[in-house]
C-alpha cells in the first residue's frame, strides 16, 4: 500500500483515539452531575442514615473530581476497570459476557441484514420504479417505521406463543449449545434485522443510482453489459464508500442501541447491564459501559473511513 | 378434557371452587356428574407432591446489579431466590403465626428483654459443615455492626448482645420486644457459615436448594440439596430457576408458551386478560402491602390536623380498589394495618368518602389555594392514575390538588420522605409492632409523615413490652385510631399479591406474607407429571 493511503490510515486511528480521549473525560462529567447520590441508590428506600454513611465513606466518595479521573483512567489503561460498586463484582470479567452476548446478537443481525439489505438494494436499482422496487421499498419501510417494541411483541405474540416455534425469552449462557443459542435469538435478530434492513437497503439503491448516471455506465450498457453485470461490476465497486458508512452505522446501532429489544426478549446483553447500573448509580460500571460503546463507534466509523479510503482509487494510485 | 373443565377441576383441588359448585359448571358446560366426578377426582390425585424436573419462575425485581450477600438485598428475585437457599431461625406461616426453622423453640423472660433461641442440631450447610450456634451468632453480629451496609440493620438495633449458651443462643435486648421471634423471619437474617463474614456472597445455607448458576439480572439456578434437614417438606422439584423478566408483556408471553410455570407481579391492569388463556391460573391473596398519601405532620400547611381530614375525607377508597387495583385488593383506613396483621381489631370504623366532612373539615382549616401532591410512576403501579382520581375527588369538595409528576430516577432520593406530601407505598410487614415502629414512632428514620405523638409512641413501647396478648390488642387498637384520626397518611387501599401459575404447578399455598406464596413458592410447588 503507498505512503499516502497509509498516512490518511494512520491519522483516523489517532484522531480516534484522540477522540475517545475526549469522550472519556465527558462520560466523567456526565457522570458526576446525575442526580442523587451513589450510596443512597443502592440501598434504596431502605437506607439507613447510619448505613448511608458507611457506605459513602468506603467508596471515597469525597475525594475531589479530578483525582478520581486520572485514577479511573489509569486504571482503564492498564486494563483494569474496578469494581461495580452495587455488588462488589469485577466490571471487566462480568462485562466482557455481557459485550460478548451483545457483539453475538449483533453479528447475527448483521449476517442477516447486510446481506439482505444489498442485495434487496441491488434488485431495487435493477427494477427501478417498477413493482418489485416498490414493493421492496415500501415493506423496508413499513417495518422500519414500526416501533421494535411492537414488532417485537407481535413476533412473541403469533410466532412464540402461538405457534411456539422460538422461544420468547432469549437468556442464553455460557456453554449453551449452539444451535439452541441460535433458535434462542431467532425472534430478536428478526426484530434487529426488520429495524436496519431499509436504511442500508435505500441508501444501497441511492448510492447505487448515483453511480448509475455517470458517463462510463452509459459506455458499460453500450458495449452490451446485462443490467445486472453492470450493477455489480461497475457501478457497486464505485459506491462502496457510502454503502460501508450506512452498514457501519447500522452496526453500530446493533451494539450500542438495542436495550429495547434486550429488555423485550430477556436478552443479557450491554444495554440492559448499564440501565441497570445506571438506576443503580453504579458510576463506574456506567463510566466503563459508556467507553466501550464510545469506542465500539469510533472503531466502526474509522473502519468506514478506512474502506472508503482504500476503495478510492485516486488515492491507492497517486500522481 | 376441556379448558374450562381443566381449570375448573384445578380450581376445586385448590380449594378455590367447592364440589358443589364446580358440579353445577360443569353440568352448565354438558357434562355428566359422573364423568364430572371422575374428572375431579383425578385432579385431586394429581396434587399429591412429585419429584423431579425444573421448576421455573418468570420474575420482576432482579437487576445485574444484584448480590448473593443477603445484607445488600433489597428486590425480589436475590430475596425470593434467598428463600430457597437459605433459611433464618423462624418462619412466619400463612396464618401469620411463627413456624421453628433453624430454631426448635424459643421463650422469653418475663420483661420479654432476654430470649432464648434453642438452635436445631443435625442441620447441615451446603458446603458440609453442621451449623452450629456459633454460626447463628455470627450472623447476627455481622447484620448488627454499626459499620454493616445490611438492610437488617433497624432490626438489629434494638438488640443488646448476642450470646451462645450451649446448644441455645440468646439474645438480650435494650428495651422489651415481645415481637422479637418475629423479626427473626426478616430475610436479610438467614444463616450464613461463619455468619457470612469472610465471604458474605459464597451463597452458602442450609435452604433445600443449593446454589449452582448466579448470573445477576438474568438468571438464577438451585439444584436440590440432597441433606437438606426438613426432607420432603421442602424441595420437590429436582432443579429450580429464576428467570429475571422485568417486562410485564414478556413475563406474561414466558408463562404462556411454557417457558417458565408461575409468574410474579400480574398488573391488576391485565389481570382479566390473563386470567381468560387457557391453563393460566391467577393466584391472587390479601397482603399487608399498601399503597399511601403521605402528609408531613409538621410542615405547614399540613401541621394542621382539619386539613389533613379534610384530605382524607375527600379519598373516595372505593373507587380506588375499583379503578386502580381492577378490585384486586381492599379498602384502607388510614391507618398501616389491615386484618392480615396478627392482633387486629375490626371493630374500627371505616372511614368513607364524605365531600361535605371534607368541605367542612378544609373551611375550618383557612387553608387557601392548591394543595401540591407528587408523585410517580415509580411510587406504586397506577400512582399517576392514583392522583388524578384524588384530584376529582377531591374537587367535589371544593380541594384544588395540584399534581406534579416528578421523573422516577430519583424519586425515592429526592421526593419521598422529604416533600411534604407525596404518594409511596409500603410492602408491610409481619406485625403491628414492627410496622408502626418502622414508619410511625417518632425516632424511626422512615417516619415519612412526620409524626409525633407522644401518646402513641408511649403505647407502642408499652405495647411492645406486653406479653398479655388480649392487653396488646386493645393497646393497638388505640394506636390505629390515633393514626387513623391524627396521621398524616392516608391509606386509600391495600394492594393484593397477584401470581400466576401454568396448569404444571402444584402445591400453590396462598400466603398473603409476600408474592409468590410467601416467597417459598418454588420450594413449596412441584411439577405436574
Amino acid at each position: 500500500m503507498s505512503t499516502p493511503v497509509l498516512k490518511l490510515v494512520a491519522q483516523r486511528i489517532a484522531m480516534g483515539v484522540l477522540l475517545l480521549l475526549a469522550v472519556s473525560v465527558l462520560i466523567f462529567v456526565g457522570t458526576q452531575i446525575l442526580p442523587g447520590d451513589v450510596a443512597q441508590s443502592i440501598l434504596g428506600q431502605s437506607a439507613t442514615p447510619q448505613a448511608l454513611e458507611n457506605l459513602r465513606r468506603d467508596m471515597g466518595l469525597n475525594d475531589p473530581a479530578y483525582i478520581r479521573y486520572f485514577r479511573w483512567l489509569g486504571g482503564i489503561l492498564t486494563g483494569n476497570l474496578g469494581t461495580a460498586l452495587s455488588s462488589g463484582q469485577d466490571i471487566a470479567t462480568s462485562l466482557k459476557d455481557r459485550l460478548w452476548n451483545t457483539l453475538f446478537l449483533a453479528s447475527a443481525a448483521a449476517v442477516v441484514s447486510v446481506p439482505l439489505a444489498i442485495g434487496l438494494g441491488l434488485l431495487a436499482v435493477r427494477y427501478r420504479n417498477g413493482p418489485v422496487d416498490k414493493i421492496i421499498s415500501g415493506l423496508g419501510l413499513a417495518s422500519t417505521s414500526l416501533p421494535e417494541f411492537f414488532t417485537g411483541y407481535l413476533l412473541i405474540y403469533f410466532v412464540a406463543v402461538q405457534l411456539q416455534w422460538f422461544p420468547s425469552v432469549s437468556t442464553v449462557y455460557e456453554g449453551m449449545p449452539f444451535g439452541e443459542r441460535l433458535s434462542a435469538i431467532a425472534l430478536p435478530v428478526t426484530v434487529l434485522t426488520l429495524v436496519v434492513l431499509a436504511h442500508m437497503m435505500r441508501m444501497t439503491r441511492a448510492a447505487i443510482l448515483n453511480v448509475m448516471q455517470s458517463a462510463y455506465i452509459e459506455t458499460a450498457e453500450l458495449k452490451g453489459l446485462t443490467p445486472l453485470q453492470i450493477i455489480t461490476r461497475h457501478a457497486f465497486p464505485n459506491a462502496i464508500a457510502p454503502i460501508v458508512n450506512v452498514v457501519m452505522l447500522n452496526l453500530a446501532f446493533l451494539i450500542v442501541g438495542v436495550v429495547v429489544v434486550e429488555v423485550i426478549f430477556v436478552y443479557p446483553g450491554m444495554g440492559q447491564y448499564l440501565v441497570d447500573h445506571v438506576a443503580k448509580r453504579d458510576v463506574p460500571v456506567v463510566q466503563a459501559c459508556g467507553l466501550v460503546f464510545a469506542a465500539v463507534y469510533i472503531s466502526l466509523n474509522i473502519v468506514a473511513d478506512i474502506v472508503a479510503i482504500v476503495s478510492n482509487p485516486r488515492l491507492r494510485h497517486p500522481k | 378434557m376441556s379448558n374450562e373443565l381443566d381449570y375448573l377441576s384445578r380450581r376445586v383441588a385448590l380449594g378455590k371452587l367447592s364440589r358443589r359448585d364446580f358440579l353445577g359448571r360443569a353440568a352448565a358446560l354438558g357434562v355428566t356428574t359422573v364423568f364430572a366426578n371422575s374428572l375431579l377426582s383425578s385432579a385431586a390425585l394429581a396434587e399429591g407432591p412429585v419429584k423431579g424436573g425444573t421448576l421455573k419462575a418468570g420474575m420482576q425485581g432482579g437487576a445485574s446489579t444484584d448480590s448473593l450477600d443477603p445484607a445488600t438485598w433489597q428486590s425480589q428475585v436475590p430475596y425470593k431466590f434467598g428463600r430457597q437457599w437459605g433459611e433464618q431461625l423462624v418462619e412466619i406461616q400463612p396464618d401469620g403465626k411463627l413456624n421453628p426453622k433453624l430454631a426448635t423453640e424459643w421463650g422469653s423472660s418475663d420483661d420479654a428483654k432476654v430470649w432464648t433461641f434453642k438452635i436445631r442440631k443435625g442441620v447441615q450447610f451446603h458446603d458440609g459443615k453442621e451449623m452450629t450456634p456459633d454460626d447463628v451468632v455470627a450472623t447476627m453480629e455481622r447484620h448488627s455492626d454499626a459499620n454493616s451496609k445490611s438492610g437488617a440493620l433497624g432490626v438489629m438495633g434494638g438488640i443488646e448482645s448476642v450470646k451462645k449458651d450451649g446448644d441455645t443462643v440468646i439474645f438480650t435486648l435494650k428495651e422489651a420486644n415481645a415481637d422479637l421471634p418475629f423479626l427473626m423471619d426478616d430475610y436479610h437474617l438467614m444463616i450464613q457459615p461463619g455468619g457470612g463474614k469472610d465471604k458474605p456472597t459464597a451463597g452458602i445455607g442450609t435452604g433445600p436448594y443449593k446454589v449452582v448458576t448466579d448470573e445477576p439480572g438474568v438468571r438464577h439456578i438451585g439444584t436440590k440439596f440432597p441433606n437438606y434437614w426438613d426432607g420432603d417438606k421442602r424441595g420437590h422439584a429436582e432443579q429450580i430457576e429464576i428467570i429475571v423478566i422485568n417486562d410485564a408483556t414478556a413475563r406474561t408471553a414466558a408463562l404462556q408458551s411454557g417457558q417458565v410455570h408461575m409468574i410474579n407481579r400480574v398488573e391488576p391492569k391485565i389481570v382479566d386478560l390473563v386470567k381468560r388463556v387457557p391453563g393460566v391460573t391467577i393466584q391472587n391473596v390479601a397482603g399487608k402491602g399498601h399503597y399511601v398519601f403521605i402528609a408531613h405532620c409538621n410542615t405547614a400547611p399540613f401541621d394542621n390536623m382539619d386539613l389533613r381530614l379534610a384530605l382524607k375525607y375527600a379519598m373516595n377508597r372505593e373507587e380506588m380498589v375499583k379503578t386502580i387495583l381492577r378490585g384486586y385488593g381492599s379498602v384502607g383506613n388510614d391507618t398501616p394495618i389491615n386484618k392480615a396483621y396478627p392482633l387486629f381489631s375490626d371493630d374500627i370504623e371505616q372511614r368513607k368518602y364524605d365531600p361535605d366532612k371534607a368541605a367542612f373539615h378544609y373551611k375550618k382549616s383557612g387553608h387557601d389555594g392548591a394543595v401540591l401532591l407528587r408523585t410517580s410512576d415509580v411510587a406504586f403501579p397506577g400512582a399517576i392514575d392514583a392522583a388524578q382520581l384524588y384530584q376529582q375527588s377531591a374537587a367535589k369538595a371544593g380541594i384544588t390538588i395540584e399534581v406534579k409528576r416528578e421523573p422516577g430516577d430519583g424519586y425515592w432520593s429526592q421526593v419521598w420522605n422529604k416533600q411534604p406530601f407525596s404518594e409511596s407505598y409500603w410492602g408491610g410487614r409481619p406485625t403491628q409492632d414492627q410496622m408502626f415502629s418502622t414508619a410511625y414512632y417518632s425516632k424511626a428514620d422512615w417516619n415519612d409523615t412526620r409524626f409525633f405523638n407522644e401518646k402513641f409512641d408511649k403505647l407502642l413501647l408499652q405495647a411492645r413490652g406486653e406479653l398479655d396478648e388480649a392487653k396488646r390488642k386493645a393497646m393497638y387498637r388505640d394506636m390505629n385510631v390515633i393514626v387513623r384520626d391524627e396521621g398524616g397518611v392516608i391509606v386509600p387501599m391495600f394492594n393484593d399479591f397477584i401470581d400466576a401459575t401454568s396448569k404444571k404447578v402444584g402445591g400453590w399455598v396462598p400466603d398473603g406474607n409476600q408474592e409468590m406464596s410467601g416467597g417459598y413458592a418454588l420450594s413449596r410447588c412441584w411439577l405436574i407429571a
